[in-house]
């Protein structure tokens, strides 16, 4: 090494001059590409088996729902009566009704339904419910006073009541099925948002946040409500399985769906009078409600953790 | 806390009679009535005619609605349209405290379940209890709960002949139906536990207490329970307030004498003052449950200041 206080510029040799190899050069680059958040939380997803498992079951019964219906023989709505009441087998998958329909097109049939309403209906009344409850929660005083006031008459009044008035006047349809369903379905999800909005807004973070001048508006929807997801998303899965077989009860007052038209539910609700005769009735529409609700089950469990950073296994 | 519970209970007030208004208005809103033509075939038009006139039924609608007010202030909510002799006090005073034993004691079954496996399932996340509590909970929510009830009664009643299929005469008879309606409950709330108790147990304070020394069992029922049943409570109350009014489809299939299959065929009987003094009932009771949540709410978890 040459004494620095001694150096004189004009001593510099060429050796000294040399650049700097790119090992040296780079020690303090960042090692790998800066990704935004969703990203990052895609990468995390992607390492979850069980997420990736559960996302790919969907993707495969969503290509179903759409797909097998036009690939199969049978129609929904095509009886044979020469073939009622028959069990599983190589011509028909999951057997035939009391019809002789095909249950395997009914099934896939069903899930286009099911899946669009179990949907359609959870991400309305997520959207709902997480603004109410999470402007009730964080307002407080007199705004979550008159805001929970206004639930509490809501979940009082008999749902048969309007059900049959919708029915009266909008008929049988998509339609009327996700306005009924909007109309209460959203008030679970609000008040778990609430309890959760309770515990955080008065936490050191979000008092930071309001330091430093953020709206209240920003203070919910960055901080309060992403701390939340855990009981977000749980309720959300829920809710999916609950709009399910509520569209099945709908259809059964006579709202929404009308035979020969299927959905899961609806085909669960025909096979309860053969459960003990022909139990493989229920088992399909069944199966295949479980199949989802263990798919969104554990893409919800994934998602919570690829949101979550502190959350470690 | 006691100047906000005084609020609350006269924003109660004011909310059941809101509710009031609309349950009424709505439910005349729907075509037919207790005795409309259409139902009673056998009856000349004349005698229908004297039938509504003694229940008040040829009144504008708003003396009608004026009239059931009135006699409800003074704690009267009519006669029963269609059970003869049976006024509508007397029917949730018979149906009520049949209902809320089985509501209650399908309550306590799904907590006692449901918060200790959610608990296990997110300490042991990722193990075979865990698998368990999952399945289970999928389970729960992904079968209909008439679909359960079926089959249970069917293996108990019919096949094994160990348990009645009807009425609610010995402790055997409570089984299957508060089994029952405790079942997607118990679903839920394990999932809900598992969730939440998953958050917190990643939290700082848990990692101090553990490094302090204090027993796992300890940091797990007094730190991190207290932290994480919020939402619990939350989801408990209103179903307090729907599980002890009666559930239509168990009391149906059990024949339980209870006040939930009035929920639904009053309204189909177009039994105005049934349908009516069951919705004012059912709306004290969320009212209340509600109020115990959020006063809850404070008890565990003092940085809630519900009152600012």
């Amino acid at each position: 090494m040459v004494d620095a206080k001694e150096l004189n510029l004009t001593d510099l040799s060429d050796e000294l001059l040399q650049p700097l190899s790119d090992e040296e050069r780079n020690t303090e680059e960042i090692s790998r590409e800066s990704v935004s958040y969703w990203k990052n939380c895609w990468r995390r997803f992607k390492k979850d088996k069980l997420a990736m498992l559960g996302l790919v079951v969907l993707i495969v019964m969503t290509l179903f729902a759409i797909f097998a219906p036009m690939l199969s023989p049978y129609t929904y709505d095509q009886t044979d009566f020469t073939a009622l009441l028959q069990w599983p087998s190589a011509t028909h998958w999951f057997g035939t009704d009391k019809m002789g329909r095909d249950i395997f097109v009914r099934t896939m049939y069903g899930a286009r339904i099911s899946l669009s309403i179990g949907f359609a209906a959870a991400a309305i009344n997520m959207v709902i419910g997480v603004l109410y409850g999470g402007i009730a929660g964080y307002l407080g005083g007199r705004a979550d006073m008159i805001m929970m006031r206004i639930v509490d008459i809501l979940t009082g009044v008999p749902s048969l009541l309007y059900i049959i008035l919708i029915m009266m006047f909008l008929g049988s349809n998509v339609q009327s099925i996700l306005i009924a369903m909007c109309m209460t379905y959203w008030i679970t999800t609000a008040r778990m948002v609430r309890s959760q909005i309770f515990t955080l807004r008065n936490q050191d973070f979000a008092l930071a946040a309001k330091v430093i001048g953020e709206t209240k508006w920003q203070i919910l929807m960055r901080h309060l409500i992403p701390n939340s997801m855990g009981s977000i998303i749980v309720t959300v899965t829920f809710l999916i399985p609950s709009a399910i077989f509520q569209e099945a009860f709908l259809s059964f007052l006579g709202i929404g769906i009308q035979v020969p038209m299927a959905s899961w539910g609806t085909l669960a609700n025909d096979a309860i009078e053969y459960l003990f005769t022909y139990p493989y009735q229920m088992l399909f529409p069944a199966a295949a409600i479980s199949i989802t609700i263990f798919a969104l089950n554990f893409i919800g469990d994934g998602l919570r953790d690829a949101l979550d950073p502190r959350l470690k296994k | 806390m006691l100047k906000y519970i005084f609020k609350r209970i006269i924003a109660g007030v004011l909310s059941l009679f809101v509710l009031i208004t609309i349950t009424f208005f709505l439910m005349h809103a729907i075509p037919g009535g207790p005795f409309s033509p259409a139902e009673q075939r056998n009856v000349p038009a004349k005698v229908l005619d004297q039938i509504n006139e003694k229940y008040g039924l040829n009144d504008p609608l708003i003396v009608q609605y004026k009239t059931y007010l009135t006699n409800l202030l003074h704690g009267d909510l009519g006669i029963s349209f269609k059970k003869q002799d049976t006024s509508v006090n007397e029917l949730i005073a018979n149906g009520f405290p049949v209902s809320a034993k089985v509501g209650v004691l399908a309550i306590i079954l799904a907590l006692s379940i449901g918060i200790p496996l959610g608990i296990l399932a997110a300490v042991k996340r990722g193990t075979g209890i865990d698998g368990f509590a999952m399945v289970l909970a999928t389970i729960g929510i992904s079968v209909p709960s008439f679909v359960i009830c079926v089959l249970l009664m069917y293996l108990f009643c019919e096949k094994w002949k160990i348990l009645p299929s009807y009425g609610l005469n010995s402790w055997k008879s409570y089984l299957l139906p508060v089994f029952c309606m405790a079942f997607s409950p118990i679903a839920y709330i394990t999932r809900l536990m598992r969730s939440s108790m998953l958050e917190v147990m990643g939290q700082d304070y848990i990692r101090t207490e553990r490094s302090k020394g204090v027993p796992e069992f300890t940091v797990i029922g007094k730190y991190a329970l207290k932290n994480s049943i919020l939402p619990v409570v939350t989801y408990v109350g209103p179903l307090v307030a729907s599980l002890i009014t009666g559930t239509f489809i168990i009391e149906k299939l059990f024949s339980i004498p209870g006040l939930g299959r009035y929920f639904v065929s009053a309204i189909a009987d177009r039994d105005y003052s049934v349908t009516l003094g069951l919705t004012v009932f059912l709306g004290v009771v969320i009212i209340i449950c509600n109020l115990v949540v959020d006063i809850m709410y404070v008890v565990i978890d003092p940085r809630v200041k519900i009152d600012e």
